[in-house]
């Protein structure tokens, strides 16, 4: 399946390469080059690439491109799948992923990917157990490492690899049993000119957090199942209760995990928390445009909108901008041609508004269309389906745990169009 | 080191030692005579000895490697020669038996039975003809399909024998019983270790060859050594038979491999590394695959999913085709009679069950976080299931969208694919294809893509509207395509084709080239499909014609003027003058068409453009690029009359002005279609190395039972766990069906309340893990008791299983369809095929999880059922509707919201297992009818505030095996508080009651039941199989309240599915005693079978049997607490009715007989 695996980063250098079979020169990467110069973008980069010889499956995660070399018939989406746990248990074990960080971890990067991969094949993926057979690196383990010498692979076969609950690892203890639930909800619109919502949807996910002592079966209702259209679940929850009876019944992975991710049937309006007014126009005779931005709250439960950020990804004859925020910061990157206003909070009693004037390239044509608008914010304590967890109960341990939801809303994809 | 203290200690010995290896040989026997140096030179052996172990090991695993690629290779190429091998060994035999029976033709059956007996003597004599005579008999009576087994251990001692013939013989004879006679057979196995070391090349091989068609999994193993040595082997004969070993090992091991759902994945990647297109290995595992993918890791289920869609082409017929009449049959079949459905059988589509089953267990893993498994089940759905079943796909592959960007690229691709077939499975999520300005540019193509193939006369507009920002989009590259996509709509919908060719003729005057560029060459294209009407427009493109630079809008434009000349008259000349001023500078692909303009402008009005049109044919001759040369040329023949072409310029105009038909404008992903889904191939439109061609379905299917797996002897284990499996159904149900209301307790920031409160859970725990510790050493008992002694009663409960399986299959098929029997509540026919099918099917999967889809399957018909028997109950529904108005939360209001109240842990899980196993072999079912009934229990006048009502849930009870399941809904209705309800301990008649569970209760209520609020429990009572009411008190904090219930007959039972023999069997056992009837006239409304069920069930908790006959219906049950049989059958005459009870107990029977002729005599409803 996957031949090998190359760590490309942005500029182009290829910093770590891995096979699990024959070695295949790194020549190959050259036919990725070439795509990856004639996208301009990185992130145009086709995902698949066909060589004379092999297929070229690349994803593009923290400004690094995993490439893998297959070279025969496999489903693509496997191996992207693949490619982003890879990328994600890096994330998991170093703290993030970047070029720094995996050459300052070459070594566990490599037991990593030999862990994950046989011959081609995923063999653990499951955080929990590549945790115990690779430690992941902390300051005090790589000085107890270096002066006693032991090495931060685990000795024996994790219980859980054989188990018939393979995400969990056995013989976890706390002192502190604690399970926290966030319920992040994201909304993905499209609002026109006007105002009006062209599409709008909430997508929703449960991170969990559990730090819970030996073996505990969870249970998790929700007051309001039926808002939930479409779900996915990790692999420990039992299909058929919810099937059934609408409840999440598991036993939770050790630590960090997504519990499941939902969507909330399109039949529901989508409550839109925020309005923005906006005009932004260009002049033919002068090199100059004018901007002019407000963003107020609208449907917000009663809620402060916080975190809010508009980006503005400006037609490239702008040359810079000159423009007064009543609130926040304003930056305006003439690289990039990225104007980014960062709000914070949205107070209805002062609106925050951003004005001013924008300077075009002399000479250039003024700039036929009009940019869109992105929007991020963040509402704490609210989640904007309505979705409630009812209890979660535990069964199968004795201690009580110590128990929490947060609800987070956040917009996704929100993109006002002018 | 060593080697100097070895030569130091053996010097005595006067051997020089040359290698280690024969230091040791040599050694081993004077160990004892050394005094001094024993200890050292022990240690110097030991590690000899270990080197002497590792050397044939290492020197093993390079064979290994060699012997893998090696013999997989010749595995392929020697398949054929092998096989006709074979058949030269067959006609051998053949002609041996011919010549054996030519001998024994006077032989009658009853002489070979009785002469059986002096087989052994002959066998066990010593003279060699006679053991060779006997031998030839005992192969003749395996040709003729006779028992031979009970001479297994007299046969196995020849095997030894010099004798060839003989020899072979026996090997005859070991291949076919071996399987089943596992410890006798491994005595053999030395032998052919013996005989594989022969000089003789012939038995060498022969030895092998049995060896390996020994499918007893045992001797792996040794089969792998014996195969490692042949494959080495001088003699090409013997390398050749290990080549097939190595496929017949696969095979055993593909099987053996598969009984743990961690290696399944594995196991299939390697199958489908080395020899994928080995169908056949799959059929004996399919079922278990299929039962196993759910708990299978993820990567496995996307290699196993896609392993099974290639095989279930091959080997099911197309679901495809007469789809409407496939439904319509559907329905019909319930109702209709016999013959009817007979007649419709051969007309239909009948799915496989197998098929069914494929399907049924992949959907839920379109729920799996992994994107890959969705997807792979959405291309087997898409590529197996029935058209109307395909869209549960759609949802699942939407929300794929949200993932990361290649993960989207990959998935719109397919649903481009998708979508242009079946335009309706993704038109309601439209909009999740709308562009964001932040998508990558593939990205944004692909959605392009798919809007345009969703387009139709409902939408058209939206997605116009929509295509109308996209073309201002600051991606050029993307606006393009949005003007090619608008091309397509005007060419698809001609409803619209005006106005888009409107909007693309404004798009002209856009500032960006491409843009225009684009929107020509679409115009083009459109105007090709109603020319006559655009002059205008030609006009307009040829006005715009100087500010065009991009080549091939150039070309278009001056293909469309040549094209449409006579349309413009005068415009056409004009521009072909400006062409003819800049020819030499414009591209060549503008140069071409400038010639052809120019040759039409000549044959049309070669008045005004004779000498531009020289003019411009003089300037191609002498044109760089030969294509231009060669057009010009073949031009200047064609339309300038002279001698030499007399013949075809005569019909140059109708050469080159004759009527063009319009180009298609159609999706790229058109035929994409031909590759499997969701592969690399279909992704690069190109078929990828290793890419397997999905087959078309075949004609006819092929045989079906190559599935069907047959439990042998040898395993038993996975025998009595299939017997098992017919119980969890039961016990798996209870998790779910034991309900209780919780809607009370709705407090308002249950977010962080939800925590606090756990009081209780310690009892529960406790009470949990010894019940669990009681019942699986209970289980473990009687699993292996009745391993040991059952042997033969399993076996035949076995095929008992696998015959009801079939006849379950054929009533299916009578039904007109495999789909919806389980969800109609009417057929009983349902609920038990599916059990039947799960208990035989899933064999070996041992897993606690795998076996619960029978358990829903109930479930949900459980759950359709007080719908359907509302009529039954009119006068309680009122009450209950009542009560459940209480909780406002309830999101159904005629299906009590459930909630599990046991700890579905997997230790529970497990345990429910065994004690199924432990249990009888009884298939219990689900209740056929729960009654909404609810009883009185307290009174709130006598309660003090607190009412009480319990009703009968007809579920298997989840505090013990022998208790009857009661729901007790709780109220307070006085104005303070109720706290610490529990029931009082002391239970008085000797009925055991278990209490309901306080934590349960209180973890809702925190302690308390709030005034106006009420709560519904389960609680569980043992009534010793006697209608005695149990006697208990239900306290408060502060008072005690002395309640009882007391149970109708019927609610003492537990339905149990059986088949018709089975019951006329265990029928024909309670007789005289055990048996009552009465003879009773039925009520006129009451002679349709259906409604004689409905009374019946409604009466007593009992499953229904489908019967073959209208006249006989049967019922079976079992009390709950002894578990005794309880058969009711009810014979039609006429009016007049046969009530049948046989029962051991005695009591109930005639309880029950009374309460049925009541039921039966009485008409209302």
């Amino acid at each position: 399946m996957i031949h090998s695996l190359f760590l490309i980063n942005n500029v182009g250098d290829l910093f770590l390469e891995k096979h699990w079979k024959s070695v295949i020169s790194r020549s190959v990467c050259d036919y990725f080059f070439e795509a990856r110069e004639k996208a301009v973008e990185p992130e145009n980069v086709p995902p698949v690439i066909h060589t004379p010889h092999h297929y070229l499956i690349n994803i593009y995660r923290e400004k690094i491109f995993f490439v893998s070399v297959i070279q025969t018939e496999v489903p693509p989406l496997f191996v992207i799948e693949f490619l982003h746990q890879v990328a994600e248990t890096f994330q998991d074990y170093f703290g993030e992923c970047s070029e720094t960080t995996i050459n300052d971890n070459v070594v566990i990067v490599y037991e990593l990917l030999e862990e994950m991969l046989d011959n081609g094949f995923p063999l653990a993926t499951e955080s929990n157990i590549l945790k115990e057979l690779i430690r992941p690196p902390t300051t005090l383990r790589s000085m107890v490492n270096t002066i006693t010498g032991i090495s931060n692979i685990g000795q024996t076969l994790p219980a859980g690899q054989l188990s018939s609950i393979p995400w969990r690892r056995a013989g976890v203890k706390y002192s502190n049993n604690e399970a926290y639930f966030d319920v992040v909800e994201e909304i993905d619109a499209i609002l026109d000119k006007s105002g009006s919502t062209v599409f709008a949807e909430i997508q929703g996910g449960i991170d969990a957090c559990v730090k819970l002592s030996g073996m505990p079966d969870l249970t998790l209702s929700f007051m309001n199942p039926r808002l939930l259209d479409d779900v996915s679940f990790h692999p420990c929850v039992r299909y058929k209760r919810w099937e059934s009876e609408k409840v999440i019944s598991f036993i939770p992975p050790d630590g960090n995990f997504q519990l499941m991710s939902y969507h909330v049937s399109a039949q529901n309006l989508v409550a839109i928390p925020v309005y923005v007014k906006q005009n932004i126009s260009f002049f033919e005779s002068g090199p100059s445009g004018r901007l002019d931005i407000t963003v107020g709250p609208k449907q917000t439960m009663g809620k402060t909108v916080e975190c809010v950020v508009v980006t503005i990804h400006m037609p490239k004859v702008v040359l810079s901008a000159n423009l007064n925020a009543t609130q926040g910061t304003y930056n305006y990157d003439p690289v990039t041609k990225v104007l980014m206003w960062d709000i914070g909070k949205l107070n209805p009693q002062k609106l925050p508004n951003l004005k001013g004037s924008l300077s075009l390239q002399s000479g250039a044509p003024k700039p036929e269309e009009i940019p869109n608008l992105n929007i991020d914010l963040k509402i704490q304590q609210l989640a904007i389906s309505g979705l409630k967890v009812n209890q979660l109960e535990m069964f199968g341990e004795k201690y009580k745990p110590f128990k929490g939801v947060k609800y987070v809303t956040k917009a996704g994809k929100f993109q006002v169009r002018m | 080191m060593l080697g100097m203290s070895a030569n130091s200690v053996s010097y005595n010995d006067q051997g020089s030692v040359e290698s280690g290896v024969d230091a040791v040989q040599e050694s081993i026997p004077t160990t004892t005579n050394l005094g001094l140096f024993g200890a050292e030179f022990k240690n110097y052996i030991q590690t000899l000895e270990s080197l002497l172990v590792l050397m044939p090991v290492s020197k093993m695993n390079g064979t290994i490697a060699g012997l893998r690629s090696d013999a997989v290779g010749a595995m392929r190429s020697a398949l054929v020669s092998a096989e006709n091998l074979q058949l030269t060994l067959k006609t051998d035999l053949s002609s041996e038996d011919r010549a054996l029976t030519n001998k024994h033709s006077c032989g009658s059956q009853e002489k070979l039975n009785k002469g059986n007996d002096d087989l052994k003597e002959m066998l066990e004599s010593n003279k060699e003809s006679l053991k060779l005579d006997a031998m030839r008999r005992v192969v003749e009576l395996i040709a003729k399909g006779k028992n031979a087994s009970h001479l297994f251990p007299a046969v196995v001692k020849n095997v030894a024998s010099k004798n060839i013939e003989l020899k072979k013989l026996v090997y005859v004879y070991l291949v076919r019983y071996a399987e089943e006679q596992q410890d006798l057979a491994l005595l053999s196995i030395s032998t052919f270790q013996r005989a594989l070391k022969e000089p003789n090349q012939l038995i060498r091989a022969s030895a092998l060859r049995v060896l390996s068609s020994i499918r007893v999994p045992i001797i792996v193993p040794i089969m792998m050594l014996a195969i490692k040595e042949a494959a080495t082997d001088l003699s090409p004969y013997v390398r050749k038979t290990a080549a097939h070993a190595i496929q017949k090992l696969y095979s055993t091991t593909l099987g053996l491999l598969l009984e743990k759902r961690l290696v399944a994945g594995s196991v299939v990647m390697a199958f489908e590394e080395v020899c994928p297109d080995r169908i056949d290995l799959i059929h004996k595992n399919y079922r278990k695959l299929c039962n196993l993918l759910v708990d299978v890791e993820e990567w496995g289920q996307v290699v196993i999913i896609h392993m099974l869609t290639r095989y279930a082409r091959t080997q099911f017929v197309s679901p495809w085709r007469d789809d409407a009449q496939f439904d319509e049959n559907n329905e019909k079949a319930f109702y209709d009679s016999e013959e009817e459905k007979r007649k419709d059988q051969s007309i239909s589509y009948i799915m496989d069950p197998d098929h069914r089953l494929l399907l049924r267990n992949t959907k839920p893993l379109l729920q799996s976080r992994n994107t890959a498994v969705v997807m792979a089940v959405a291309q087997l759905y898409w590529h197996l299931a029935p058209k109307h079943e395909v869209s549960i796909v759609t949802k699942s592959l939407v929300r794929l969208l949200r993932s990361h960007r290649e993960v989207q690229y990959i998935v719109l691709q397919n649903i481009a694919t998708m979508s242009i077939q079946r335009k309706g499975m993704f038109e309601p999520f439209m909009k999740s294809f709308y562009v964001r300005s932040t998508d990558a540019t593939h990205i944004k193509t692909l959605k392009l893509e798919i809007l345009t193939n969703l387009a139709n006369e409902a939408n058209i507009s939206t997605i116009l509207r929509e295509f109308q920002t996209y073309v201002k989009s600051q991606d050029k590259a993307f606006a393009a395509a949005t003007i090619q996509a608008i091309g397509r709509c005007a060419t698809d919908i001609s409803e619209v084709t005006d106005s888009c060719l409107n909007g693309l003729v404004l798009l002209l005057s856009n500032r960006d080239e491409t843009v225009v560029a684009e929107s020509v060459v679409v115009i083009k294209k459109l105007l090709q499909t109603q020319p006559s009407q655009h002059s205008d427009i030609i006009k307009h493109m040829a006005k715009l014609f100087d500010n065009i630079t991009v080549p091939m809008a150039r070309a278009s434009i001056l293909w469309l003027m040549g094209e449409y000349c006579e349309n413009v008259p005068k415009i056409a000349p004009d521009v072909l003058r400006k062409m003819a001023k800049n020819f030499t500078s414009e591209e060549d692909i503008v140069k071409l068409q400038t010639v052809n303009l120019a040759a039409k402008l000549y044959l049309t009005n070669s008045k005004q453009t004779k000498l531009l049109t020289q003019y411009i044919l003089n300037l191609g001759k002498y044109d760089q690029n030969y294509d231009i040369r060669d057009r010009t040329r073949f031009i200047r023949q064609l339309i300038v009359p002279n001698e030499k072409s007399g013949a075809l310029s005569k019909y140059a105009r109708r050469i080159l002005m004759a009527s063009k038909p319009a180009p298609v404008l159609q999706s790229a992903f058109k035929d994409r279609d031909r590759f499997q889904l969701g592969t690399l191939s279909h992704t690069l439109n190109a078929t990828a190395t290793g890419y397997l061609e999905l087959s078309d379905w075949p004609a006819v299917a092929p045989d079906q039972s190559v599935r069907n797996v047959e439990v042998v002897e040898p395993v038993k284990e996975t025998g009595a766990l299939a017997l098992g499996k017919s119980k969890p159904a039961k016990s798996e149900k209870k998790f779910y069906s034991d309900s209780e209301q919780e809607e009370g307790s709705n407090s308002e920031d249950s977010s962080s309340s939800s925590s606090s409160e756990e009081s209780g859970s310690e009892s529960e725990s406790e009470e949990d893990s010894q019940e669990s510790k009681k019942s699986s050493s209970q289980s473990e008992n009687s699993s292996s008791d009745s391993s040991d002694s059952d042997k033969k009663k399993k076996t035949q409960r076995n095929k008992k299983l696998q015959q009801q399986k079939s006849a379950s299959n054929d009533r299916k098929q009578k039904n007109g369809s495999a789909v919806k029997v389980d969800t109609k509540s009417g057929s009983e026919s349902g609920s038990e095929s599916s059990l039947s099918e799960n208990s035989s099917e899933s064999g070996s999967g041992s897993e606690p999880d795998s076996d619960s889809d029978s358990g829903t399957d109930q479930k949900t018909k459980a759950k359709h059922k007080p719908v359907k028997s509302k009529p039954v109950s009119k006068v309680d529904q009122k009450k209950e509707v009542s009560l459940l108005d209480l909780d406002d939360f309830s999101p159904a209001p005629l299906t009590t919201p459930k909630r599990s109240i046991l700890s579905p842990s997997l230790l529970s899980d497990l345990q429910g297992l065994s004690i199924a196993t432990s249990g009888s072999a009884l298939q219990a079912s689900s209740p056929v009818f729960v009654p909404e009934t609810s009883h009185e229990l307290l009174h709130r006048m006598t309660g003090k505030g607190l009412s009480a009502q319990y009703r009968f849930t007809r579920q298997p009870c989840i505090y013990g095996n022998n208790m009857v399941s009661l729901q007790l809904t709780l109220s307070n209705s006085s104005d303070q508080a109720l706290e610490n309800i529990h029931i009082s301990e002391r239970s008085s008649t000797g009925q055991d009651i278990h209490r309901f569970n306080t934590i349960d209760v209180f973890s809702i209520s925190p302690e308390r039941l709030e005034p106006q609020a009420s709560v519904t429990v389960s609680m569980g009572a043992d009534f010793n199989d006697s209608t005695q009411a149990a006697n208990f008190q239900l306290c408060t904090k502060e008072d005690e309240f002395s309640v009882s219930i007391q149970p109708a007959v019927g609610e003492l039972l537990l339905p149990v599915t059986m088949s018709e023999p089975d019951f006329t069997k265990e029928q024909s056992k309670l007789v005289g005693m055990n048996e009552s009837s009465a003879t009773i006239s039925m009520a006129p409304d009451n002679v349709s079978s259906q409604s004689i069920n409905r009374k019946v069930v409604s009466v007593a908790n009992l499953g229904v049997l489908t019967s073959d006959q209208d006249t006989i219906h049967r019922f079976a049950g079992k009390t709950v607490s002894s578990g005794s049989l309880v058969l009711v059958s009810v014979t039609l005459r006429d009016s007049d009715a046969l009530v049948t009870i046989n029962t051991e107990k005695t009591v109930i029977a005639s309880m029950l007989l009374r309460q049925l002729k009541t039921a039966l005599t009485n008409s209302a409803t």
